[in-house]
């Protein structure tokens, strides 16, 4: 083009402000987790021993294995609005009939399984809207968990009990637990070939599909998997409550589509984090703990957990602009 | 060059057709080892199909595909392409903007697998990059989306040329040096021979055609869907590849005196964003205007920035699309409500839409442009693709609008609708209206008054229909010399 040499030189060489937005971002959901600890532990120190943050985060491997799930959908640019009822049937299953009848309840979870791989299925060869279909069916789910389950109730197997209740030393269960599913699915989404290949299905569908892959098997495969992280999250919740009820986890849709969001994921183009995402979702969980640390009324939590979000999202579009710049 | 190299796949009498439009037309052109193979032709010759075709993207419909003197017309597919060592570096990207270089060259090559398949692919399209494009400053690491194009179009060239354990033999470049700066390009052309001298095979496609004639063996010229000649490219100049890519026997024109509109003050004047000389693109009132040359290369942006200047000053303007099934119709409306949704500010009575007018309306186009329908009450996908797009004409002809922008609306319509709208604008036309006609097929341009042809975004020539021929048009879309 002009006199001086047209290309930057040494391959080494990259621009330093793009470099430095990228580390910024994926930072980002973990810095916005400590200063939200380091908020708690100020403010309520007896907070920063084992009892505390077992309370704390009592709930937080249900919330991590559902954003599991919603991040997976995600990941092909879908989104699952009825993950939450998905979770509260499942929950009534093993409520009611897995310790009973053992084989025909683990029959029934695996059906559910495959009922979302279907659901994948379908969702790609009619070309059909996920939100309208999984909206469709979260009325089913939830159908069906009240004609299980009328009244709040049942009981969880004494085993499923018992596991979710391991006293690990040092930490929580829930903190090893959370760290084993972010760093499973790390390497399963960004280290893996075929990790690769799904997050590209979410990237350029048209790409993968004229390389010869099967869009379909991949949507069926991802929505499968996200089922399995769905009948997890249902038995570790029932576990942890030890009953169950047919809205037992409704809230479950929004908070695993915010988590995902909150951690660096993006609504499309298969931009997602299985890190992020699982710290995303302990940023909300503790963020119920501050607020109720605050003395703010749960009439205002969900409110203010919403400001939290938006506070996140805003930091975030400004890092993206940040990015932008050439 | 011997004629008896090693043949890597042949099409004889290929044939391809798209409902009524025949794509391909009995094609037969053999791709040999060692050879590099240039592709010429206009807008809709039938270039992308063949490759399309080729890179098993696409399945033939007649005639026979030769691979190692096998036909295979019948099973061949992406996979068994990529098996011959068949593989394609396509126009637009085909590269996962959310993935890193490292990453988008695993997806093309199956071979990088198993542990380690990271640092592996890190360092082949390392190496690759750097033996095409020596110091092209890309990181295996770097996500593709924040890459600037043309280090995008680098990684996907540099991608198809990784082999891994799999076979590599015809490599498939379609306009591969459009957005790549004249150095760069320089640098892939040297790269291609230098591939081609050690046994590989490529066909490529420019509108460069210095680039064509430096670069290629052989080259085959395409029109109408068939290959019209093939011949070694030393035997081609510049003006015998123009003279090629035209209809040879012209059939006698029909020269209606021309009397030029050019007078008054213009409706449109506009220089395109990317107009580097000061030209602007003008029409005049009751002109039709005619916007052509290759497909892509600045004729949609520049009627979007008409739009958007007329939207602006709050002057009238309709567009009709190109793309029906996009832009165009509302799939879920019936007829009348498609054609008269962009005339609703006259058909308002109190604040709502009057019924009797809508109807009004609508019949009178139905019988003014010819719809052939029992009833505008019928849902508009229930019409022929032919009768939709007389539907979207009828909508930016039934506004008071002066000024009507087309956006190739002929696309994949038949010769009879073609007809029938052709009449009706001229028909318009000479009431005082401005028609603004982007059209990629050349036969149009003799319905214009005066032709811009585009080339990269720029109006490069600005022709009055007394002095328009094909191969003006032809000169002037395709590129002497690289920039």
């Amino acid at each position: 083009m002009n006199a001086s040499n047209p290309l930057p030189l040494a391959a080494t060489q990259r621009p330093a402000p793009r470099e430095r937005a990228r580390l910024l971002r994926s930072a980002l959901p973990g810095v916005s987790l400590a200063v939200l600890l380091v908020a708690i532990f100020i403010m309520q120190p007896r907070a920063m021993s084992y009892l505390g943050l077992n309370l704390m985060l009592n709930l937080a491997v249900p919330i991590a294995l559902a954003t599991m799930a919603q991040m997976l959908i995600i990941t092909v640019n879908d989104l699952d609005l009825s993950l939450g009822s998905f979770i509260s049937f499942v929950a009534c299953v093993a409520a009611t009939v897995l310790g009973p009848h053992p084989w025909l309840g683990s029959l029934a979870l695996l059906g559910c399984i495959a009922v979302y791989a279907a659901l994948g299925a379908l969702v790609h060869g009619r070309n059909l809207p996920a939100i309208v279909v999984t909206l469709g069916m979260s009325f089913i789910w939830m159908g069906a968990a009240i004609l299980l389950l009328p009244s709040p109730g049942g009981a969880a197997p004494a085993w499923l009990q018992g596991l979710v209740r391991i006293k690990t030393p040092l930490l929580p269960l829930a903190i090893f637990v959370c760290m084993g599913i972010a760093l499973l699915m790390h390497a399963f989404l960004a280290r893996s070939t075929l990790g690769v290949i799904l997050r590209g299905a979410g990237g350029n569908p048209q790409a993968i599909g004229r390389r010869g892959w099967s869009l379909l098997r991949i949507k069926a495969g991802l929505y499968g998997l996200a089922g399995t992280f769905g009948v997890l999250s249902g038995l570790f919740l029932v576990g942890l409550t030890t009953s169950a009820d047919a809205n037992i986890a409704l809230r479950y849709t929004l908070l695993s589509i915010a988590g995902v969001i909150l951690g660096g994921g993006e609504f499309v183009g298969g931009r997602v984090s299985a890190v992020g995402a699982v710290l995303g979702a302990l940023t909300l969980v503790l963020a119920g703990s501050l607020l109720s640390f605050l003395h703010i009324s749960p009439d205002w939590q969900i409110g203010a957990q919403g400001a939290i979000l938006i506070l996140v999202l805003a930091l975030r579009a400004g890092v993206n602009r940040l990015e932008a710049r050439p | 060059m011997a004629a008896a190299t090693c043949t890597l796949l042949e099409f004889q009498g290929t044939g391809k057709t798209f409902g009524a439009v025949r794509a391909l037309e009995g094609v037969s052109l053999a791709f040999h080892a060692g050879e590099c193979l240039g592709l010429i032709g206009h807008n809709g010759a039938g270039k992308s199909t063949l490759m399309q075709v080729l890179a098993g993207t696409l399945a033939p419909d007649q005639g026979a595909m030769l691979v190692g003197g096998q036909d295979l017309r019948h099973r061949y597919n992406v996979r068994l392409a990529r098996e011959h060592g068949i593989r394609c570096v396509f126009q637009e990207l085909s590269l996962c903007p959310n993935l890193s270089v490292a990453e988008n060259t695993r997806l093309m090559c199956a071979g990088l697998a198993g542990w380690g398949w990271r640092a592996r692919a890190r360092r082949a399209i390392a190496e690759q990059l750097q033996a095409i494009f020596p110091g092209h400053g890309i990181h295996p690491d770097d996500i593709v989306a924040d890459l600037p194009i043309g280090q995008r179009q680098m990684v996907e060239i540099a991608r198809a040329f990784v082999c891994e354990g799999e076979p590599l033999q015809l490599v498939i470049l379609d306009e591969p040096t459009s957005s790549l700066d004249a150095g760069v390009a320089a640098q892939l052309l040297r790269f291609v021979r230098r591939f081609v001298e050690g046994g590989g095979s490529i066909v490529l496609i420019s509108h460069i055609l210095g680039e064509m004639l430096s670069t290629c063996d052989r080259i085959a010229v395409m029109r109408d869907g068939k290959v019209v000649q093939v011949r070694p490219a030393a035997d081609f100049t510049h003006t015998s590849l123009v003279e090629c890519m035209g209809h040879a026997a012209k059939a006698a024109e029909e020269h209606r005196t021309f009397v030029s509109r050019r007078h008054g003050t213009p409706v449109v004047d506009t220089c395109p964003a990317r107009q580097g000389d000061g030209q602007c693109v003008r029409a005049y009132p009751g002109e039709i205007v005619g916007l052509a040359g290759l497909a892509g290369h600045g004729q949609s942006q520049l009627l979007l920035q008409v739009l958007r200047q007329r939207v602006r000053g709050r002057q009238g303007v309709a567009l009709v699309a190109g793309d029906r099934q996009s832009d165009g119709v509302f799939p879920l409306w019936s007829i009348a409500q498609n054609i008269s949704v962009a005339s609703l500010a006259q058909l308002r009575r109190g604040g709502l839409i009057d019924p009797g007018a809508e109807r009004a309306l609508a019949n009178e186009w139905q019988a003014r442009m010819g719809i052939r329908t029992p009833s505008m009450d019928q849902p508009i996908v229930a019409l022929s693709g032919g009768n939709q797009q007389k539907a979207l004409f009828a909508r930016a002809l039934a506004t008071p609008h002066p000024l009507i922008l087309m956006d190739d609306p002929m696309r994949g319509v038949d010769v009879g609708t073609k007809r029938d709208v052709y009449a009706t604008l001229a028909a318009e036309a000479a009431k005082g209206r401005t028609f603004l006609w982007y059209t990629t097929e050349l036969e149009e341009l003799q319905y214009c008054d005066h032709v811009y042809v585009f080339r990269d975004g720029q109006a490069v020539l600005d022709v009055p229909r007394s002095e328009l021929t094909e191969a003006l048009i032809l000169r002037g879309s395709f590129q002497e010399h690289s920039a």
